[in-house]
C-alpha cells in the first residue's frame, strides 16, 4: 500500500506514544518532524553540502538576475534535416521537426478519493482497523477472565499470612590432612643448541601436520567431484594400510599373478608338461628342442647372464646371475630368482656392488646363496631375508679375491660342522670359507702355481714367474670326497687334492685356450667334461691325462652341463647360439641335437633342471631361455635305468673302455 | 593385524602394478570382508555387483569346504566363463578378485 501523506500527521504521531509509527513517519518525512522531538534522541547536525561541481558565487553574483525565456520552439531541435526521396529521386528537407523536449517528468502516486482504486485502499484500511480492534477486545477478555480466577480462594476470608524466624545453624569448618605428594627435584640443563634443535623439531611437526590437513581437504574436495571414486579412495587410505599391504596380500597377489600367467601362456604350460615330438619316433638317433618361456626382465636386458643355480629344495625355481664378462663394461651386478611358475617377473630381486660371476644354492639350506662378485667379494645371501644384504661378506681383511670370482662350490653340509664353500678367483687362489656365527673365515686350499711345461714356456718369454696362473672354474667329485679339478686360463686343467695344496695330481694339458668350464659326471667318479674357448669339448678319465673324446664345436664353447638322468647325457653351448646335446651311448661322434638358439646374443650359461626335462640357457643380453628335451634326448628318463646308479656307471664305463681299446 | 612392513608395502603394490599391466587382466578388485570394495581399477557400478555376487559366492564355496571337512579352507577359486576366467583369492580380512581375458586357445 502506498504511503499517503496528510499533513497533521506528525504532529499526531508527537501526541500518540506509539514508537512504530513515529519511528515509520521519521524516515519517511523527516523535515516534518519538530527538531524539539529529536533532541531527546541526538543532536543532529544539519550542514548545507555543496556539491563538488558548484560554482562557487559572491554575493553579488547571486544576486544578479539572469533573465531566461521559455519558447514554445525547440532550440536544440535540428532546422536542416534532409531525406532521400525514392519518388523523385533526390534529396528533401523534412518540413516537421520534433519540438517536444522534456525537462522534467515523474509518476504521480496520489490517488483521487473517488476513484475505484481509492475506494478499495480507504476500504482495506477500514478492515485491518476493525481486525486490530478486535484482537485487542479478544486479549483483553481473555487477561480479565485469567485474573478473575487467580483471586478466587476457597477460604477467601480466612486467609492469614504468618512469618517466624528461627535461629541459623552455626557454621562449621572441618578439614582432613592428607598425605603431601612426594617432591621430586628433576633438573636439567639446556644449551641454545638444545632449544634450538628443540624449536626446529615442533616446526618440522607443524608442516607435517599442516601437509596431512591440506591433503585431508583435498582429499575431501576430490571425493566431492569424483562422486563414487573418491569415496574409494579416501575408504583405501583409512583402511588400506590395514588391509591391503600384509604379508597374507602379497602372497595371495602372488598366487594370482602366477594363475593369470598360467592362463596367459597356458599352450607353454601344457607343452611344459606334456609335449612329446612325435617325430622322435620315427628317427633313431636324433632329437629337438622346445623353447618354452622366456625370463627376461627390462631391469636385466643390459647385463649378461653369468651364472644360473636351480634351488635344491623347489624344483621350479632358480637364480640367476647377472654380471658382465666385458672388461670395459663392468657395473652393479644383479641376482634375479625365477620361478617357472611366474615367467613374467622375478620373485625375488637385488643389487650387488659389482657384476655377479657365479652363484649356487646350499644343498640342505635352500635358502642360502652364495654368490662371487668381479671385484673379487664372495657373499652369501639368506633369500628368506626382507633385508637385501649380505649375511656374509669377505673384505680386503679377510681374504678377498683380488679378481673375479669365477666359480663358487657348497660344500654338503655336515651337522657338526660350520658350513663352508669354495671359490676360485683369477688371482689364482682356490679358497675355502667358513661361515661362523660372528664372521667368515677364509683357508687357501690351493695356490695355482704355473707347471712345469708352462713354466719353461713363461721363463723363456718373460721373467713373471711368480704369477699364478689364473683359475677359471672348477669342480669338485662328489665320489671321491677330496679331489677336485681346475680349469685355468692357460688352457691346463688340473686335477687337484684337497689334501695337498702345493701339488698337483695331474695336469691336463690338450687344451690351448682358457678352460671356461669342467664338469664331473655325476655317476661316473672318473669321467668329467671340459669345455673351453678353442672350441673343444674333451671327455676325459681322471686318470688318464689324454683325452678320450673331443668335440669340435667351431666356435668357443661358453659353458657345458652333464644332464642330470643320464650318465652319458651332456649339453653344450656355443658362442654362435647353438645348444648342443651329445649322447655318447648313441653317438660318440656328432651331437644328436644342434640347435641355433638365438641369432645375435651369445649363450653363455647352461643348466639341466634336476626333476624335469628341461634345460635353461642364459645369453649375454639377460635372458634366460627354458627348453624341453624332446624324448630322444631323455630316452634315460623314461627307463627305470635313470633310477639305477649302478647301471648307469656301467653304461659310461663300457664307453670309456671303448675309447680307451681305440687309443 | 600384522605389522607393515614397507618392504611388503612396495612389493604388494608393485604386484598390483604387474597383474594390472598383465595381458588380458581386466580388472583387480579388493573386497573387504563385509563385501565392500576397497580398491579397484573398474567402473563403481561393475565393482559393487562384483563384490555383491562374489562375496556371497564364496562364502557358499567356504561353507560347502568346511562343511566336507572342518578343518579345511578355501585359498582359491577360478572361475572360468564363456568370456572371463575370475580369480578369487579369499583370506580373513579380505578378498582378492581378477578378472581376466583369457588367450582365445
Amino acid at each position: 500500500m502506498p504511503p499517503k501523506k496528510k499533513p497533521g500527521k506528525g504532529k499526531k504521531a508527537a501526541d500518540t506514544p506509539e514508537p512504530d509509527h513515529a519511528g515509520d513517519e521519521q524516515e519517511k518525512t523527516p523535515v516534518n518532524t519538530s527538531a524539539s522531538l529529536f533532541s531527546a534522541v541526538s543532536e543532529v547536525e544539519r550542514k548545507v553540502v555543496k556539491p563538488p561541481n558548484q560554482l562557487d558565487l559572491t554575493e553579488e553574483e547571486l544576486s544578479t538576475e539572469i533573465l531566461t525565456v521559455l519558447k514554445s520552439a525547440n532550440p536544440q531541435a535540428p532546422k536542416s534535416i534532409v531525406r532521400y526521396d525514392f519518388n523523385e529521386q533526390c534529396f528533401k528537407p523534412e518540413a516537421m521537426v520534433d519540438q517536444f523536449t522534456i525537462h522534467y517528468r515523474t509518476d504521480g502516486w496520489l490517488l483521487h478519493k473517488e476513484s475505484e482504486e481509492g475506494k478499495q485502499q480507504i476500504e482495506a484500511k477500514k478492515k485491518e482497523e476493525a481486525a486490530i480492534e478486535d484482537f485487542k477486545a479478544a486479549i483483553s477478555k481473555a487477561t480479565e477472565a485469567d485474573e478473575q480466577e487467580a483471586k478466587q480462594y476457597r477460604n477467601q476470608f480466612n486467609f492469614t499470612e504468618r512469618a517466624a524466624q528461627t535461629y541459623n545453624q552455626g557454621t562449621r569448618d572441618r578439614m582432613a590432612a592428607t598425605e603431601p605428594p612426594t617432591v621430586l627435584t628433576y633438573s636439567g640443563s639446556t644449551t641454545q643448541w638444545d632449544i634450538y634443535d628443540a624449536y626446529m623439531k615442533d616446526q618440522a611437526a607443524q608442516q607435517l601436520q599442516n601437509e596431512s590437513r591440506s591433503m585431508r581437504t583435498r582429499a575431501g574436495s576430490d571425493k566431492k567431484k569424483a562422486g563414487d571414486g573418491g569415496d574409494d579412495a579416501s575408504k583405501q587410505k583409512e583402511k588400506g594400510k590395514d588391509i591391503m599391504h600384509t604379508e597374507e596380500m602379497s602372497a595371495a597377489a602372488k598366487i594370482t599373478e602366477r594363475v593369470l600367467n598360467q592362463n596367459t601362456n597356458e599352450d607353454i604350460t601344457q607343452d611344459f608338461k606334456y609335449w612329446n615330438d612325435q617325430a622322435d619316433k620315427f628317427r633313431e638317433n636324433e632329437g629337438t628342442l622346445l623353447p618354452l618361456w622366456k625370463f627376461v626382465n627390462d631391469k636385466t636386458k643390459k647385463r649378461n647372464v653369468t651364472s644360473i643355480c636351480w634351488n635344491p629344495e623347489y624344483p621350479d625355481m632358480f637364480a640367476v646371475g647377472f654380471g658382465s664378462f666385458d672388461f670395459t663394461k663392468q657395473g652393479r651386478g644383479m641376482i634375479c630368482c625365477y620361478s617357472l611358475k611366474n615367467p613374467s617377473f622375478p620373485e625375488f630381486m637385488l643389487y650387488t656392488e659389482s657384476g655377479v660371476m657365479c652363484l649356487d644354492f646350499h644343498p640342505q639350506q635352500s635358502s642360502l646363496l652364495a654368490c662371487g662378485l668381479y671385484d673379487g667379494t664372495v657373499q652369501v645371501y639368506d633369500i628368506r631375508n626382507k633385508v637385501r644384504t649380505p649375511i656374509f661378506q669377505s673384505t680386503a681383511r679377510t681374504g678377498k679375491h683380488t679378481d673375479p670370482v669365477w666359480q663358487i662350490f657348497w660344500e654338503e653340509a655336515d651337522l657338526n660342522k660350520w658350513m663352508q664353500f669354495y671359490s676360485i678367483s683369477s688371482d689364482g687362489r682356490v679358497t675355502l670359507w667358513t661361515l661362523t656365527k660372528a664372521e667368515l673365515l677364509y683357508e687357501d686350499i690351493m695356490e695355482l702355481q704355473p707347471h712345469a711345461q708352462a713354466l719353461a714356456s713363461v721363463e723363456a718369454d718373460s721373467a713373471q714367474f711368480s704369477r699364478l696362473e689364473s683359475g677359471c672354474c672348477f669342480d669338485f667329485n662328489r665320489l671321491s670326497d677330496h679331489l677336485f679339478i681346475v680349469g685355468t686360463e692357460e688352457g691346463v686343467i688340473h686335477k687337484c687334492s684337497k689334501s695337498y695344496n702345493s701339488q698337483y695330481l695331474e695336469n691336463y694339458t690338450e687344451h690351448g685356450m682358457s678352460v671356461y668350464a669342467v664338469k664331473w659326471n655325476p655317476f661316473l667318479s672318473t669321467v668329467f667334461l671340459s669345455a673351453s674357448a678353442d672350441w673343444q669339448v674333451k671327455v676325459w678319465d681322471h686318470n688318464h691325462s689324454k683325452s678320450l673324446y673331443s668335440f669340435d664345436l667351431n666356435a668357443p664353447v661358453a659353458d657345458i652341463a652333464w644332464a642330470p638322468y643320464s650318465s652319458t647325457v651332456f649339453a653344450a653351448i656355443s658362442s654362435d647360439g647353438k645348444v648342443l646335446v651329445y649322447d655318447l651311448k648313441m653317438n660318440r661322434n656328432q651331437p644328436i641335437c644342434e640347435q641355433k638358439i638365438s641369432k645375435k646374443p651369445r649363450l653363455t650359461k647352461v643348466c639341466f633342471n634336476p626333476h624335469s626335462p628341461v634345460l635353461l640357457v642364459g645369453d649375454e643380453r639377460g635372458c634366460v631361455t627354458s627348453l624341453k628335451l624332446s624324448p630322444n634326448l631323455r630316452k634315460a628318463l623314461d627307463t627305470e635305468e635313470s633310477k639305477d646308479n649302478k647301471a648307469q656307471a656301467d653304461n659310461m664305463k663300457q664307453i670309456v673302455e671303448i675309447a680307451l681299446k681305440q687309443q | 593385524m600384522v605389522g607393515t612392513f614397507p618392504a611388503a608395502t612396495a612389493a604388494v603394490e608393485d604386484t598390483f602394478k604387474r597383474i594390472n599391466s598383465h595381458k588380458g587382466v581386466e580388472g583387480i578388485i579388493v573386497i573387504s570382508n563385509d563385501g565392500i570394495p576397497i580398491r579397484t581399477t573398474l567402473e563403481p557400478e561393475i565393482t559393487v555387483q562384483y563384490a555383491a555376487l562374489v562375496t556371497r559366492f564364496t562364502e557358499k564355496s567356504k561353507s560347502v569346504l568346511t562343511q566336507l571337512n572342518g578343518e579345511d579352507d578355501l585359498k582359491f577359486l577360478r572361475i572360468r566363463s564363456k568370456k572371463h576366467e575370475i580369480m578369487i583369492a579369499p583370506d580373513k580380512d579380505y578378498t582378492l578378485l581378477v578378472i581376466q581375458k583369457p588367450a582365445v586357445s
